[in-house]
């Protein structure tokens, strides 16, 4: 096949990695661990509770521009088939860690079943049923299919990406396409109510058909979109809207957490915006993202001399390495609740499940750039010798 | 199935008066009760008819099955009023979303059309399984079809979670006793009770009226 043929459009790629990905992935892990954590008051910085959309949106839209921008340079340079095996190998890795995690909400469950009772809450012990039938339960767990609750991304990050290789290549020869075929399944799928079975009953927390649309949107905008959007992005009528939409938002949010403030929302409106569906990627969602992404993206230039700073660091670190950070976040939110159950859930001990918490994933960041450091290798970027990297433990 | 309990509540202007002594074991902020949707029927039965009957509706079913055996609730106990207690299951059983409004959407309308006023109960707030059970998404719904519906929603899940930060219930605690049930139980059924007398404006009543 022809890679640069003068029908194809050449995407207009930067060489550098965007700190601003990493900075902002990193500052969506951290939201999504303090939101895991059940009860905790720090979660109120968390961007859901000011709008529309949360850190889920972030992760995956970077997410899928960070895959188009490190396994798009490797589809040009190595071909589809060296890149897509790739992709599948990370795909792998993924579901090996949501395996790993599965375990861990295996012990915090059991041990939940045997050490906890109180005929007040005889109806929520039915969350430990499954462990009556282990045998359906693990195996339906192996297929995806029964996800425990804050389970739900990995198994979405895996559908998406083992999807990417054919998409990637269309992104990177018809982007326009590509982006409308997204956008077509997200219509089709609401239109038709496509989604994927779950175990034991109903679908998946993020239907992959849906959630796609911001994966392959991430992608297209790594492969050059974000370059023709550029004249939209500046233009102050789009920061208007978006200021405009951000602030509409927060105001119904508001009426969410204040008690009797419903009723100043017209019933016209609510009848319009309700339900705000996480399970589909709502409209309302989706577009409080772009939103945030027009503010953000004007105010946070890419050579924003802050991301330098040691400030800046933490998050960005952290950012680099999202699927063990990611994983490790998970493990901790089990942790804090465990520390709160056990110790004491009082408001010093949130602080401080959040605060520690936060400082290891920082330190897990740290100790595994060390580790590729050691084997020389830079952040996305794959080993200089293969069969050693192999042994050390394969690609990041 | 359902346990029904039919209850003939004459006085609730009492309870206002025993609420006022237990007010500090289980206090509510008024907050959490204030809504501007009336309980028009509640209101009527006891101006006019001096009885009140309300149905309680609570089981180990999804919500979908719920709504099914709402007609049959009507006809047999013919409430004024019908306080639905749903989410848990639902959420433990990962029942779509959707599935669960729409559920819920069906069995307050046939609620609605024969004749009585409802009140959504949402989930207790239970902070052990807290991490297992993501409440949020059906929580949500229910406020949703509650607003859409103009019924009121009585916030169990952010009323216990009140009284578990502020210390006045421990639900943390393990035990095989009945002693927390009683107590919580006791707690919202007072809570509840409040929630009416507003709704319905039977605050405003005098006796014998």
């Amino acid at each position: 096949m022809q890679e640069r043929s003068p029908t194809v459009q050449t995407p207009v790629v930067t060489t550098e990695r965007d700190l601003r990905l990493d900075l902002f992935r990193g500052i969506a892990l951290w939201l999504i661990f303090l939101d895991h954590i059940p009860s905790n008051l720090v979660a109120w910085v968390t961007i859901r509770n000011y709008g529309f959309s949360d850190a889920t949106e972030i992760f995956v839209f970077v997410s899928g521009y960070t895959a188009a921008f490190v396994y798009g340079k490797e589809m040009r340079e190595r071909g589809f088939v060296v890149a897509g095996a790739r992709i599948l190998r990370r795909t792998w890795q993924i579901y090996v860690a949501h395996v790993f995690l599965f375990a861990i909400y295996l012990a915090e469950i059991s041990y939940v079943a045997t050490s906890f009772e109180n005929p007040l809450y005889a109806e929520e012990m039915n969350v430990l049923d499954f462990l009556k039938q282990p045998d359906i339960t693990i195996v339906q767990a192996l297929l995806l299919k029964f996800k425990p609750a804050n389970m739900d991304i990995l198994p979405l990050y895996i559908v998406l990406l083992l999807l990417f290789p054919p998409i990637l290549w269309l992104l990177q020869r018809r982007s326009t396409l590509a982006l409308g075929a997204s956008v077509l399944l997200y219509v089709l799928t609401w239109h038709f109510n496509w989604n994927l079975p779950s175990y034991p009953s109903g679908h998946w927390f993020f239907n992959p058909f849906a959630w796609q649309l911001l994966f392959v949107f991430g992608a297209w905008c790594a492969l050059g979109g974000a370059q023709r959007l550029a004249a939209v992005l500046q233009s102050p009528i789009t920061l208007a809207i978006a200021i405009a939409y951000l602030v509409f938002a927060f105001c119904i949010t508001l009426t969410w957490y204040i008690p009797g403030s419903e009723t100043y929302v017209p019933h016209r409106l609510e009848e319009l915006i309700y339900p705000i569906d996480k399970v589909n990627l709502d409209v309302l969602r989706f577009a409080h993202f772009l939103a945030l992404a027009v503010v953000t993206v004007r105010f946070v230039p890419r050579e924003w001399p802050a991301l330098k700073s040691p400030w800046a660091w933490p998050p960005i670190v952290c950012g680099q390495h999202s699927l063990e950070i990611f994983c490790l976040g998970v493990f901790l939110s089990f942790a804090a609740h465990f520390a709160m159950v056990e110790i004491s859930a009082a408001l010093w001990m949130q602080v401080l499940a959040s605060v520690i918490g936060i400082l290891i994933m920082v330190a897990a960041a740290w100790l595994i750039t060390w580790y590729k450091k050691a084997e020389g290798r830079r952040p996305g970027s794959r080993p200089k010798t293969t069969p050693d990297a192999d042994l050390a433990g394969g690609e990041a | 199935m359902r346990m029904p309990l039919a209850l003939l509540l004459a006085g609730l202007l009492a309870a206002e008066t025993a609420l006022a002594q237990e007010r500090q074991t289980c206090e509510i902020p008024r907050s959490f009760l204030f809504g501007s949707n009336d309980l028009k029927h509640v209101t009527e039965a006891v101006t006019k008819q001096h009885k009140l009957t309300i149905a309680v509706v609570r089981s180990r079913m999804s919500a979908e099955d719920m709504a099914h055996g709402m007609g049959k609730l009507l006809a047999d106990e013919k409430p004024d009023l019908v306080i639905w207690q749903t989410g848990t299951l639902d959420a433990i059983r990962r029942i779509d979303p959707d599935d669960f409004r729409t559920a819920l959407e069906q069995g307050v309308e046939t609620l609605q059309k024969g004749g009585a006023d409802v009140i959504l109960m949402n989930m207790q707030y239970s902070p052990r399984t807290d991490i297992m059970v993501a409440l949020g998404p059906y929580a949500d719904n229910m406020r949703v079809v509650a607003q859409q519906h103009e019924i009121p929603l009585f916030d169990r899940l952010a009323i216990m979670r009140q009284w578990s930060d502020s210390g006045a219930f421990d639900l943390y605690a393990a035990g095989k006793d009945n002693v927390l049930a009683h107590r919580v139980h006791d707690c919202i059924g007072r809570g509840i009770a409040v929630m009416i007398t507003d709704a319905a404006h039977l605050r405003d009543l005098r006796p014998g009226q």
